[in-house]
């Protein structure tokens, strides 16, 4: 494992604030459009699908699959996999697997979601589940 | 309303230099457009259009300043920033310029040096604070895009490094390519691994330099000096994860651009002599190529492999000069130095041993941005005339 890598705190802006105070207590949120039903991630205050302003805040389990990842191997800051996993709920979003062997990360595997803490609100990342 | 056949290129220049320690920015942007005016047979004052993309230092009005361009006569200015593909963008929109008659001489300059100092960091969008921690760079994204695809369609590391190999057959004949020498797919496999499963040589070059293009009317390119080569056909498009939804890394906003040009200039891709594929990494390639329509979705692999894009061996010969694999990258953006191979080889000027015989139809084809994350893609179709 490496040592606790520092991230930059979000500077947050009015449409992504209730995300952010959420992430202090431990909730992943995402925005569900009340008009079509499609959930969507990083969220907006309007739906990027049918364009409906109606779209709200859910929890979303944390819980997702690994849809694909690629291990930087020469990196200043050490190794790390980006990937992008695919909610429970249906969004795929961009992330790091962390807390794990990186060599061991593969496509279809099974991730939940872990905060890093910054100065500011944490940051979601994913770790085997 | 098409732009085909409205709007011709009547000069080209890719600057020799790969590594300018000892230019200004601004001044590799001055060389190539003097390599370009001078190539096409004008002079600075015929230039009423200019198009220049992020790399330009300052944007468009200091450049149009630096260059003394002629502000009485300059009528049409674009900045459109699509990172690489910006220029195979530009091409499209002089075309458009053209055509509805905004200006008659466009010129499209190109140049930066990031072999010589950091590059200035990308800008970012709504997305910043959901993903800038996750360290997207070019390799991982790309990277991300190659994974996938070889999870859905088998693709092999093996098949990738083929494109490579074919770029640096092409490249030994280039005396300014960056890289000239012969690799073999062991090379190609033996090479670092970078980001997985992206070795070293899947990934291009980093070089100083730049390129430039005149675009012109019909009349004004007839009464040059030089082979006649016009736009038949344009498309741009744009892709990104879009909240999320249904995604899929292994195709490309090609998809979209390709058809559009395709249709426009009312040929298929087996009409094509010669292609000009952005070709940041391996993958890249392979997925334009899926995406354009050479071969179905999938079959990229089987498609780019034994040699099969190698100039007077393989079906498709591609990036003749070595490409961005081995000859030249200039600012990370490759759209530029696509569009001039495939006018050399519509000339018949690219090196007489990698030139396309009877060479009258090519594509020159391109993305910017990340590949696995935003982008945005460019296809040109062009003709000897």
């Amino acid at each position: 494992m490496s040592e606790a890598k520092k991230y930059n705190a979000p500077v947050t802006n009015p449409e992504s604030a209730p995300f952010w105070e959420a992430a202090k207590a431990g909730e992943f949120m995402i925005k569900r459009c009340t008009t079509c039903g499609e959930a969507h991630y990083f969220p907006r205050a309007i739906c990027p699908f049918c364009f409906s302003d109606k779209t709200v805040w859910e929890e979303s389990s944390g819980e997702a699959t690994v849809y694909t990842y690629s291990l930087m191997r020469k990196s200043p800051t050490g190794p790390y996999a980006i990937a992008y996993v695919t909610l429970k709920e249906g969004p795929s979003l961009q992330t790091n697997i962390v807390d794990c062997d990186l060599e061991t990360v593969k496509i279809g595997q099974k991730v939940k979601v872990v905060w890093k803490p910054t100065d500011g609100a944490p940051l979601p990342f994913f770790t085997p589940a | 309303m098409t732009i085909k056949g409205k709007a011709y290129i009547a000069g080209i220049y890719e600057h020799p230099t790969r590594h300018a320690p000892d230019k200004s920015t601004a001044q590799l942007h001055a060389e190539v457009a003097k390599g370009a005016i001078e190539d096409a047979g004008l002079t600075k004052d015929d230039i009423d259009g200019y198009f220049c993309a992020g790399d330009a230092p300052g944007g468009l009005w200091p450049m149009v300043d630096y260059l003394g361009l002629n502000t009485k006569k300059l009528r049409h200015i674009d900045s459109t920033e699509t990172g690489g593909c910006s220029y195979l963008i530009h091409l499209g929109h002089a075309a458009e310029a053209i055509a509805a008659g905004k200006c008659s001489v466009a010129l499209v300059t190109l140049a930066g040096k990031p072999r010589t100092g950091p590059m200035p960091p990308r800008a970012s969008g709504a997305e910043a604070d959901f993903e800038l921690a996750y360290g997207a760079t070019t390799h991982n994204a790309y990277g991300m895009c190659a994974m996938r695809h070889m999870h859905d369609y088998g693709t092999t590391s093996e098949q990738l490094a083929w494109i490579k190999v074919a770029a640096s057959h092409h490249a030994q004949y280039n005396p300014h390519a960056m890289l000239k020498e012969v690799v073999t797919v062991e090379d190609v496999l033996n090479s670092p691994m970078i980001s997985d499963p992206l070795h070293r040589m899947d990934c291009c070059v980093v070089t100083d330099g730049g390129g430039a293009m005149i675009v012109t009317t019909p009349e004004i390119a007839k009464s040059l000096k030089k082979p006649l080569v016009r736009l038949i056909g344009h498309g741009e498009a744009a892709k990104g994860p879009r909240g999320g939804k249904d995604l899929d890394l292994t195709y490309s906003a090609g998809v979209w651009s390709g058809p559009r040009a395709f249709e426009e200039a009312g040929v298929t891709p087996k009409d094509i002599k010669y292609a000009s594929i952005y070709d940041s990494f391996t993958i890249t390639v392979l997925m334009q190529l899926e995406d354009l329509g050479f071969c179905k979705k999938g079959e990229g692999g089987k498609f780019v492999a034994d040699g099969n894009l190698i100039s007077g061996v393989g079906k498709l010969p591609f990036n003749t000069d070595g490409g961005g694999l081995c000859s030249n990258h200039p600012v990370n953006r490759g759209g530029m130095t696509k569009i001039l191979e495939a006018v050399r080889q519509l000339r018949g000027e690219a090196h007489p041993k990698v030139q396309v015989k009877n060479c009258d139809l090519a594509i020159a084809h391109g993305t910017g941005g990340l590949l696995g994350v935003r982008h945005a893609a460019s296809t040109c179709i062009l003709e000897r005339a």
